[in-house]
């Protein structure tokens, strides 16, 4: 295989902050050469590629998307869901479990990590289920899991209630090293709550579940952590109130991160007038003081992730009544628009915003990517950050059209996409 | 005239348009007090009433309403229809418009069922009641009312008392009455009120004898029996006592001040019975009747505006 060279780029690199001219040399899908300024002419035999001088960043490594694979392929494949991921600057998903069957068992996983081996175009980091059927009582087999290649473990949008049983599902994992996600929303005060309770929700007469159950949950959790020292992820916060509990845990060195995702970072819940399905999303959109809280915590560094929780779901089961209809939305494609936001309000550095979406989640899933360094994969997105555009939801390579952002002006988008110095995708 | 296809609610009506509907409401009260009742405003006119939520008062009120004025009227019952069979409220929507309505009267249990409905049929929708959001009908008939007793429709004190959460008609009324320039009370145990109702345009008090203190109108709410048992209340006879309007209770209102309810009523939950039947004080028997003449005007007016294809 020939060598690959990307010149003239404006290279972003998350871990040494390095947001300025280059170009990177790859060899058998591994970054070989990173030449800062305008760098050497390129040698003989080798396929160079003119960057434009555009920014030339690590790939986005996604921490929480969810596949129809096994169960409802009609959703999303991992055909689909790799090419999606590929056309939004992705190029590693970490698939959720919670799929039917669920990925609770090695046999399961194995089975979900072929179907990916064979169909995406993107690397895929699978995350198995804490407890079995994802119903939050028995622990699964986590050393199994582990050997069958679980990055992590997680029971997805379900929160486990019974603290005894989160806290030996902490205890046990952490005798293994591995890394416990949880989605901190406690189930008790949902309830039957679609929206965050408010003044707007309460107009609309959906019903409401508090804020506080958010950060109730997260504070137990903190607490469970600081117990058994485990190490631990909230996959999403989305509420000022939760911050003041993260702050406190870091500040006790607690092994403790948190996530985003970026429909939390751009949409607030004044978008549900009109009861629009495609907003209906968990957690559910909050406040705008919460949102302009959570931008200002991802720019500080507080929340050290920002995902696209990807969650594709069918025509039919979103044109319903607003409290029936299906959670979730389409995110793959979003995501780095979204995030870039807080990049041309001067929230963020392109090399800071890559943390977030490369560096970050790269090392919490042990993985080698987000960084543009000798020896890194060749997982690399060229972006332009500034192209207007207004997007067609039917225009997304997802299989399901679910996106929240159907018919809105976006900012910037991924031009090409490597995953180990293959190509794959070219806008 | 009256500039809507739909009618989904208080939130998108002007002063004007309630006026108008109230208007033409009271030529429908005197039509109903006639022996012959009829006027065929809607003649050759079809009206489907589709109730996915049970109710015996709305549906009659409605059916009657539109038989009055010569409507085609089909009832869809909830039981026989193919929401059972699970059909989706979409399916539904498409294959009754196929029929060629030109009205359809919708309840459904979630909010903004009835808007979604609506944008998936080429005929006027009225909605009947939408989960807790809206209840347009009720809140005009109540206006009708307060009206007919009070000479006019501005400037008064209304209290509305009970489990203004889980109420659709409590937020139609809230928003008609401060369209209306009314001042608007909220009477309820915190647990029944929702997030925000502050900002409403209201007054909250949680205090039963401070709130109706000198009101005009007493709007009473119904305490839906699986709230009643320690979730949101502690009992039945602790929210009698708190909340429960008595002859005691009232004598804090205006001496001349009405009292309402949408029905059906708890009497010895929400009511005293003594007060509920009082023909000097109570004016829930009229509601009923003004219930009729409100979906009278209603469905004329929005039929103006159908087109003779």
């Amino acid at each position: 295989m020939t060598d690959l060279i990307l010149s003239n780029a404006r290279l972003i690199d998350p871990e040494t902050g390095y947001d300025g001219a280059g170009a990177l040399r790859i060899s058998d899908g591994i970054i070989t050469d990173v030449a800062k300024g305008t760098g050497p002419a390129a040698p003989e035999g080798t396929t160079v590629i003119d960057c434009d001088g555009k920014p030339l960043a690590p790939g986005i490594v996604d921490m929480r998307v969810s596949v129809g694979e096994p169960g409802e392929r009609h959703k999303e494949s991992y055909r689909s869901v790799g090419r999606a991921a590929a056309a939004g600057g992705v190029t590693t998903i970490a698939v959720q479990p919670d799929t039917d069957p669920a990925v609770d068992d090695p046999a399961v996983m194995e089975f979900a990590m072929r179907r990916a081996e064979a169909a995406s175009v993107v690397r895929v980091a699978p995350m198995a289920a804490l407890t079995k059927g994802l119903k939050g009582r028995e622990m699964t087999e986590y050393g199994f899991l582990l050997d069958a290649g679980a990055l992590a473990f997680t029971d997805a949008s379900n929160a486990i209630a019974d603290p005894t049983v989160f806290r030996n599902c902490l205890d046990y994992a952490n005798s293994l090293g591995a890394l416990v996600v949880h989605h901190p929303q406690d189930p008790a005060m949902k309830a039957e709550g679609c929206v965050t309770e408010s003044l707007f929700a309460s107009k609309l007469g959906l019903p409401g579940v508090h804020p506080i159950a958010e950060r109730m949950m997260l504070e137990r959790d903190l607490a469970l952590v600081e117990v058994t020292g485990a190490r631990y992820h909230a996959d999403m916060i989305t509420t000022a109130g939760s911050l003041e509990a993260l702050t406190r845990a870091k500040d006790k060195g607690l092994k403790v991160t948190a996530g985003i995702s970026h429909h939390h970072l751009v949409l607030n819940e004044m978008d549900l007038e009109g009861y629009p399905t495609f907003f209906k999303l968990e957690p559910p959109l909050r406040e705008e003081e919460d949102r302009a809280a959570m931008v200002q915590a991802v720019a500080d560094g507080l929340i050290d992730i920002v995902i696209s929780s990807h969650r594709p779901q069918d025509e039919e089961s979103k044109r319903q009544p607003f409290e029936v209809a299906a959670i979730g939305a389409v995110g793959l494609e979003t995501l780095l628009p979204a995030a870039l936001k807080l990049y041309h309000d001067g929230l963020t550095d392109l090399p800071t915003l890559f943390e977030r979406l490369s560096l970050a989640p790269s090392r919490l899933l042990g993985l080698e990517g987000g960084r543009l360094a000798k020896g890194a994969p060749a997982d690399l997105v060229l972006l332009d950050p500034d192209v207007p555009y207004v997007l067609d939801r039917f225009a997304l390579q997802s299989k399901s059209k679910n996106s929240p952002f159907d018919r809105r002006l976006m900012t910037g988008k991924a031009l090409r996409t490597w995953v180990a110095g293959e190509e794959v995708f070219a806008a | 005239m009256f500039p809507h296809r739909h009618l989904l609610g208080i939130e998108t009506l002007s002063q004007s348009d309630i006026v108008t509907i109230l208007d033409q409401a009271e030529e429908y009260v005197e039509l109903s007090r006639q022996r012959d009742k009829k006027k065929a405003v809607l003649k050759g006119l079809t009206q489907i009433n589709i109730f996915f939520e049970n109710s015996t008062r709305t549906q009659a009120s409605f059916e009657l309403a539109g038989k009055r004025l010569g409507a085609d009227v089909m009832n869809m019952s909830l039981k026989s229809s193919s929401i059972a069979k699970g059909e989706t409220l979409i399916d539904t929507a498409v294959t009754l418009n196929a029929m060629h309505p030109d009205l359809l009267v919708v309840r459904h249990r979630n909010s903004g069922a009835v808007g979604l409905l609506a944008q998936k049929v080429n005929c006027s929708v009225i909605n009947a009641g939408d989960g807790r959001h809206e209840h347009p009908t009720q809140a005009l008939l109540d206006a009708l009312t307060i009206r007919r007793h009070k000479g006019r429709l501005h400037r008064l004190t209304v209290a509305i008392c009970g489990d203004i959460n889980h109420s659709r008609v409590a937020r139609s009324n809230i928003m008609l009455l401060n369209k209306m320039e009314n001042r608007v009370r909220v009477i309820a145990p915190p647990t029944l009120l929702p997030n925000g109702i502050e900002r409403m345009g209201v007054e909250v008090f949680d205090d039963m004898r401070k709130g109706l203190e000198g009101v005009d109108v007493v709007m009473m709410l119904r305490l839906q029996q699986e709230r009643m048992q320690g979730a949101f209340v502690p009992s039945t006879r602790e929210y009698y006592h708190r909340y429960g309007l008595d002859v005691e209770k009232l004598a804090l209102a205006k001496d001349d001040a009405i009292v309402m309810h949408p029905g059906p009523m708890n009497r010895g939950v929400e009511i005293d019975p003594n007060v509920a039947d009082d023909i000097n004080r109570s004016v829930i028997q009229e509601q009923v009747e003004m219930g009729v003449a409100v979906r009278m005007a209603v469905m004329d007016l929005l039929a103006r505006n159908i087109p003779n294809a």
